[in-house]
């Protein structure tokens, strides 16, 4: 090993024997746990089983595994939907203003969630402030319930996430050949067929970005349901939630934990497939 | 031109109407804040009361302490880990899989996971919780953001300059305080505020690692427990002050980033 490995490798061992002892370790210990079986009064029995993988697959929590899925996968596309348009009106922007607008953009990101997610309960509550609106504007039936319902569970984490989408996106677009569509259009396409030719495919490394990130972070979500779902809508995070502090089950939250962990890792793997297919295909576009 | 002209229409309609859905919500508590009857059904004026109430309240006032000592101490460490595996990584020959993958992880990692992990970890190993293991916790994902900002940083740092230093005699150590670090000490400083924020913000992970008791309860958890058990005026005021000092340091943090890239 040459000198200047050696001392790379020194100045790395402090955060690399943290993330080791206090993120490796850890996961590792629910890994083993989500093997062993639910001692009588809560606790943990050193017996090896598979039960707790099996009753994640349970037709009662294969529902809310499902529920899980639908509410993150809509909030995903829903989150493309409005930051894709979005970020391409930040491209369309002269080159000075833009790094401003996407600062802007990002900046709500970074405040605090809790706080971001209670401005919805404010606007959606029977009291709050959309239906006080209405009423002002002559609705005169029962207010609406538009709190606790899946849709408000969808609405906050399409709010929470969206910024980051944007940056993905942005990151994307603002890194487009534009001779290729100037191409494209040249050739005869439409506006519209360029886009969705040209465009879109070379911009779907930002989209998968944004995407698995939203996806990933909704469907471990535990605060948003809790709050804007009142707790009628469960999704696997309330559950790995509730096996450790409630139901003290560790080793069946466990389980739930690396089902989680499975699902970000496969997704993760997936999404830097589909870049490294799509950035050689921008390179075979730009040779050929 | 026409053409041009509606595209930009429709440019500048879609940022009004997106930065209209980000930015209203917020809005909305800010100005609710500043309400004297504290509900979003009337204005009765403006008024300080809820400010007032809140200095008043030493639930929050011990939250809001020990979300501070939380922060200073994680943020301390992190900087400093972070931005020594930041130089390990960016002078290394060959880049480690293992080590990307390391440093990436914990911003990935499902917080709800990362939380009972630590639980278990802690509880295993006896250790009494509370504010050291809400710090050894937000370390963690701390300093792989320190991490990556710095190592934005050191992308576009010429390191012949370090080699000059080095030819022209001085040793590696003052070559660092010399050279490298006042180099990197903008970027350094601009992820130990991200660091600071994050840390001031993030709710599942100390809650889980908090134990039991109110002592060690951060400002996060005392909101969540707000907004959970009663809706009073008082988390308004609370909400916007939080998120004043989170803009306040993210700003901060952002004009050392572009000070430095333009330099």
């Amino acid at each position: 090993m040459s000198s200047q490995t050696a001392r790379s490798n020194l100045m790395a061992l402090p955060a690399v024997a943290w993330l080791g002892l206090f993120m490796v370790v850890p996961c590792l210990i629910i890994l083993a746990y989500a093997f062993l079986t639910r001692g009588l009064y809560g606790g943990i029995e050193y017996t090896l089983t598979a039960e707790n993988f099996q009753r994640v697959v349970d037709p009662l929590y294969a529902k809310i595994f499902l529920t899980s899925v639908r509410i993150a996968g809509l909030a995903t596309l829903l989150a493309i939907l409005i930051a894709y348009p979005a970020a391409y009106a930040i491209c369309l922007a002269p080159k000075r203003t833009q790094p401003l607008l996407l600062f802007f953009a990002v900046l709500p990101f970074w405040s605090n969630y809790l706080i971001r997610t209670y401005a919805w309960i404010v606007l959606l509550n029977r009291e709050g402030l959309i239906n006080n609106l209405l009423r002002w504007f002559g609705y005169e039936g029962e207010p609406l319930a538009l709190l606790y319902s899946e849709g408000a569970v969808i609405t906050g984490l399409v709010y929470n996430y969206l910024p980051f989408v944007i940056l993905a996106i942005y990151s994307s677009l603002s890194r487009l050949n534009g001779e290729l569509i100037e191409a494209s259009r040249d050739l005869g396409a439409g506006r519209v067929r360029t886009f969705f030719r040209v465009t879109l495919p070379l911009t779907m490394p930002g989209v998968a970005a944004g995407g698995v990130f939203v996806f990933v972070l909704s469907i471990g979500n535990f605060v948003t349901p809790a709050l804007l779902g009142g707790g009628r809508f469960q999704m696997i995070g309330n559950l790995v939630y509730d096996q450790f502090l409630t139901a003290n089950d560790w080793p069946f939250g466990a389980a739930l934990g690396m089902v989680l962990i499975a699902v970000m890792i496969g997704l993760l793997l997936l999404q830097a497939r589909a870049s490294s297919r799509f950035s050689g295909e921008t390179q075979g576009a730009a040779n050929g | 031109m026409a053409d041009a002209w509606r595209m930009k229409l429709t440019g500048r309609t879609i940022l009004v109407l997106v930065f209209g859905f980000l930015y209203l919500p917020i809005a909305v508590l800010v100005l609710l804040s500043f309400n004297d009857s504290g509900l979003p059904t009337t204005w009765s004026g403006f008024s300080l009361r809820w400010y007032v109430s809140l200095a008043g309240n030493s639930d929050i006032l011990h939250a809001a302490w020990n979300t501070l000592v939380v922060a200073i101490f994680a943020t301390l460490i992190a900087t400093v880990l972070g931005t020594m595996l930041a130089i390990g990584m960016e002078t290394r020959k060959r880049k480690s899989t293992a080590l990307e993958a390391l440093a990436f992880a914990p911003m990935v990692i499902p917080d709800i996971v990362l939380a009972v992990a630590l639980l278990t970890l802690f509880s295993r190993l006896n250790v009494t919780m509370g504010l050291s293991t809400i710090v050894v916790s937000h370390v963690i994902f701390d300093l792989a953001f320190v991490c990556s900002v710095v190592r934005a940083r050191l992308k576009n740092f010429d390191f012949s300059i370090v080699e000059a230093s080095r030819d022209l005699g001085a040793s590696s150590l003052t070559t660092f305080w010399r050279i490298t670090f006042p180099v990197l000490l903008p970027a350094i400083i601009a992820g130990a505020l991200l660091a600071f924020t994050l840390s001031v913000d993030e709710f599942i992970i100390a809650f889980f690692t908090s134990g039991a008791g109110r002592s060690s309860i951060t400002l996060p958890m005392q909101i969540y427990s707000m907004i959970r058990f009663g809706v009073t005026p008082e988390i308004n005021a609370l909400a916007t002050i939080v998120m004043g000092v989170s803009a306040a340091a993210l700003l901060v943090s952002q004009w050392l980033n572009k000070e430095q890239m333009t330099r």
